[in-house]
């Protein structure tokens, strides 16, 4: 058998998430289809179904959008309900992108897509410039802590392909974002999804433009310095302990680096007893490590017998997470049931689970103009807000601009479960 | 500072052991779904990687249709002995037999839709809180909005329009008596991650897999294998081919590949050529085009 498909090359591949951000005609659809299409993820199967639906709807071409078709429910309804993930992989990446619908329930679903992302895309119309929804995503993306963002203005075929056009909304884009976004990655490029411009293949209508097209942009961001790689974090996820003749007094943490380093002979110290340690091992299947990262899963052992159980936090000496049960964060609701001040919820925090009480609402914020309204106390559904809250037991955390693991957390409705609440401690 | 360079298959490695260790951690009652197919086979190994040096702490679960290939059987029985884990099988017969289940009529029969019964009542009778299974969000588009942690209500039913918003890597597994949990550790993996996972951490797979001769015939575009409870029409004739499974599951719905692939490698060449999913061979998403998402709502892995 002829061999053209080079294991070994896809076994060095990085992974890189992103997420989309586009109202509801930006264009995204077609942006997502245009990308699996034109970097060949599409199988004939799913191009076949998709040109017959496309005939059927009356579609001239291809119709792009139908790639990321979903449920029937939302086929019947013309409508997105969720996130949505795609797959696709070129020979450098592979690519996970979250496809968060563009309407209703916006904010909870693009904060869902955009609390695993490396990189956000978000889609302008090239007509319409920088509007008040564009303001929205990219203070969601600064928010959730997204390091890259690629600002696609799209539907450059619709504008002549004309540079000034593309210009004058890069410069709006930036003097908004400067203020949202101090420092982090940004890129702009002017696209057509539909006609392909820019998106896999470099553009032919727009030789003013040199800077690259989306996917290459997608496939050379560099994402290894996306953790903490400072700060020695290891929350406590589940303790290992066989009972066997051949592991007898064998105690082993497992759980994921959450940031930092970690070595065999280490000097840690555990939260919250606070007792100092040695790491002694860092173990795998395959055989111990010499040395654990994130988002590495492994598991530690110490010299020391101490009790350690899920939800405590072995760290570095030196640089310890800050401690308290006096939480200051941003909260973005995600329940129908407005939030209860001085109401009671579930909290999660790394591998925690606490009980918390909401205390005082500092100020919800106006998403649109980023005005900081202290007057409203009243949390509903998509509302971002600063909050402060006390837990049962203390937290071991860092600030979420240092670490997006150890810096975030999720509160419950203890009577229906249901995740209630994103929340970004400051 | 040393490499802290993580490939991708390694990151989604890390992100299956995660959701494994969540899973013993949250659940009083976890069971893994084995089917004997490929994803099954790589959870299961995912596993023991979780939880080593300890065994595995939770059971394996077949929902046998009685309609297996005996090389799924086999297969199944060894890996369980190997791994040190317990075996439960729950029986579609049985669910037949007691009248839980009606056996379908016509020359499209499959128990496929059965198992959703047998498993149920599996989950109910062992008192299972977490099911894990294999599912993997490139497989199909109702599974492209799955969570890990997928909520099932009092009946297993799957709300999609009610589905908790997973954040982070934070998973909310709490749940009221009777309801219980589907988890996915391996969602973010496509077909191609599976096999090369599977070649580079050299797994066992069911000899189905790979090419051998069996009597065949060729129905809307798909072969399936010829086998005595397999009704067939008066133009179909059975053949004598080289074939293989590229999927695995129950003999009436899993279409056979032509093929010669006899190793990892040549299977991997095989689906980077082919333009065809996966899930264009299952017999049983043929059936309608929200076939999946139908199954899952009432059940289904």
């Amino acid at each position: 058998m002829e061999r053209t498909f080079s294991s070994k090359a896809y076994l060095d591949m990085e992974l890189l998430r992103f997420t989309t951000a586009g109202s509801v005609d930006d264009g995204k659809s077609t942006l997502i289809g245009r990308l699996l299409y034109d970097s060949k993820s599409i199988f004939e199967d799913q191009l076949d179904a998709v040109k017959r639906a496309s005939v059927q709807k009356g579609s001239e071409h291809l119709n792009l959008a139908l790639f990321t078709d979903g449920l029937r429910a939302e086929r019947e309804q013309g409508i997105t309900i969720d996130v949505a993930y795609r797959y696709f992989a070129t020979p450098h990446r592979k690519f996970i992108i979250a496809d968060t619908p563009g309407h209703i329930q916006y904010t909870r679903n693009m904060v869902t897509g955009a609390s695993t992302a490396n990189a956000a895309i978000v889609l302008i119309d090239a007509r319409n410039g920088v509007i008040e929804q564009t303001h929205r995503h990219t203070y969601i993306a600064a928010l959730l802590g997204i390091p890259h963002i690629i600002v696609c203005i799209n539907k450059m075929d619709l504008m002549d392909y004309r540079e000034e056009i593309y210009c004058a909304i890069k410069n709006d884009f930036q003097s908004f974002a400067s203020k949202v976004f101090p420092g982090n990655d940004m890129r702009f490029i002017p696209i057509s999804a539909l006609k392909g411009d820019n998106v896999v293949k470099p553009s032919e209508n727009m030789p003013w433009y040199s800077g690259g097209t989306l996917l290459y942009h997608l496939e050379t961001i560099p994402i290894s310095q996306d953790h903490d790689l400072v700060n020695q974090r290891f929350p406590v996820q589940y303790v290992i302990r066989p009972e066997s003749d051949e592991f007898h007094d064998y105690r082993g943490y497992a759980g994921r680096v959450a940031g930092g380093f970690f070595h065999p002979g280490d000097k840690v110290v555990v939260f919250p007893s606070g007792i100092e340690s040695e790491i002694t091992s860092v173990d795998t299947l395959s055989g111990p490590l010499t040395e654990a990262h994130p988002p590495m899963s492994v598991t530690l052992t110490l010299k020391d017998d101490i009790d350690l159980s899920r939800g405590d936090m072995i760290a570095g000496i030196g640089l310890a997470p800050r401690e308290s049960c006096e939480i200051t964060t941003m909260i973005c609701w995600m329940n129908q049931k407005p939030m209860q001040i001085n109401g009671k919820y579930a909290l999660k925090h790394t591998t925690r689970d606490v009980r918390c009480i909401i205390q005082s609402v500092e100020y919800v914020l106006n998403i649109s103009t980023l005005e900081k309204v202290a007057e409203n106390k009243t949390i509903k559904m998509n509302d971002i807000a600063l909050i402060r809250l006390r837990t049962t037991r203390p937290l071991f955390y860092d600030p979420y601009t240092t670490n997006r693991i150890t810096g975030s957390l999720i509160l419950i409705d203890e009577t229906t479960n249901e995740t209630v609440a994103a929340g970004m401690i400051v | 500072m040393g490499n802290y360079h993580l490939t991708h298959l390694k990151e989604l490695e890390s992100e299956a052991i995660y959701v494994l260790r969540e899973v013993a951690a949250q659940f009083e009652r976890p069971v893994l779904l084995f089917s004997g197919g490929k994803d099954s086979i790589v959870l299961v190994h995912l596993s023991r990687k979780a939880f080593y040096p300890a065994k595995i702490p939770f059971p394996l679960l077949h929902i046998d249709t009685g309609h297996n290939f005996s090389e799924t059987i086999e297969f199944r029985d060894r890996m369980a002995r190997s791994v040190d884990a317990r075996l439960l099988v729950g029986s579609v017969q049985e669910s037949i037999d007691k009248g839980r289940a009606v056996e379908e009529k016509g020359i499209n029969a499959s128990r496929n839709v059965l198992q959703t019964v047998t498993l149920l009542d599996a989950i109910e009778a062992n008192k299972f809180d977490a099911a894990i299974g294999g599912g993997r969000r490139d497989e199909e588009k109702a599974r492209a909005k799955e969570r890990f942690f997928s909520h099932r209500d009092e009946f297993g039913q799957w709300d999609p329009k009610n589905q908790r918003p997973e954040l982070w890597y934070m998973f909310n597994g709490k749940k009221r008596m009777g309801e219980h949990f589907r988890v996915f550790p391996i969602s973010n993996w496509t077909e191609m991650d599976v096999w090369q996972y599977i070649l580079a951490e050299n797994i066992d797979l069911p000899s189905l897999y790979f090419t051998h001769e069996r009597d065949v015939f060729y129905r809307d575009g798909v072969w399936l294998a010829a086998a005595p409870f397999m009704e067939m029409k008066s133009s179909e004739k059975v053949e004598y081919r080289s074939v293989r499974c590229r999927t695995v599951g129950d003999i009436s719905c899993t279409g056979l590949t032509l093929s010669t692939a006899d190793t990892v490698e040549d299977i991997i060449q095989e689906i980077a050529a082919t333009r065809v999913t996966e899930r264009g061979g299952r017999y049983d998403d043929k059936r309608s085009e929200a076939a999946m998402e139908d199954r899952k709502k009432e059940g289904y892995f």
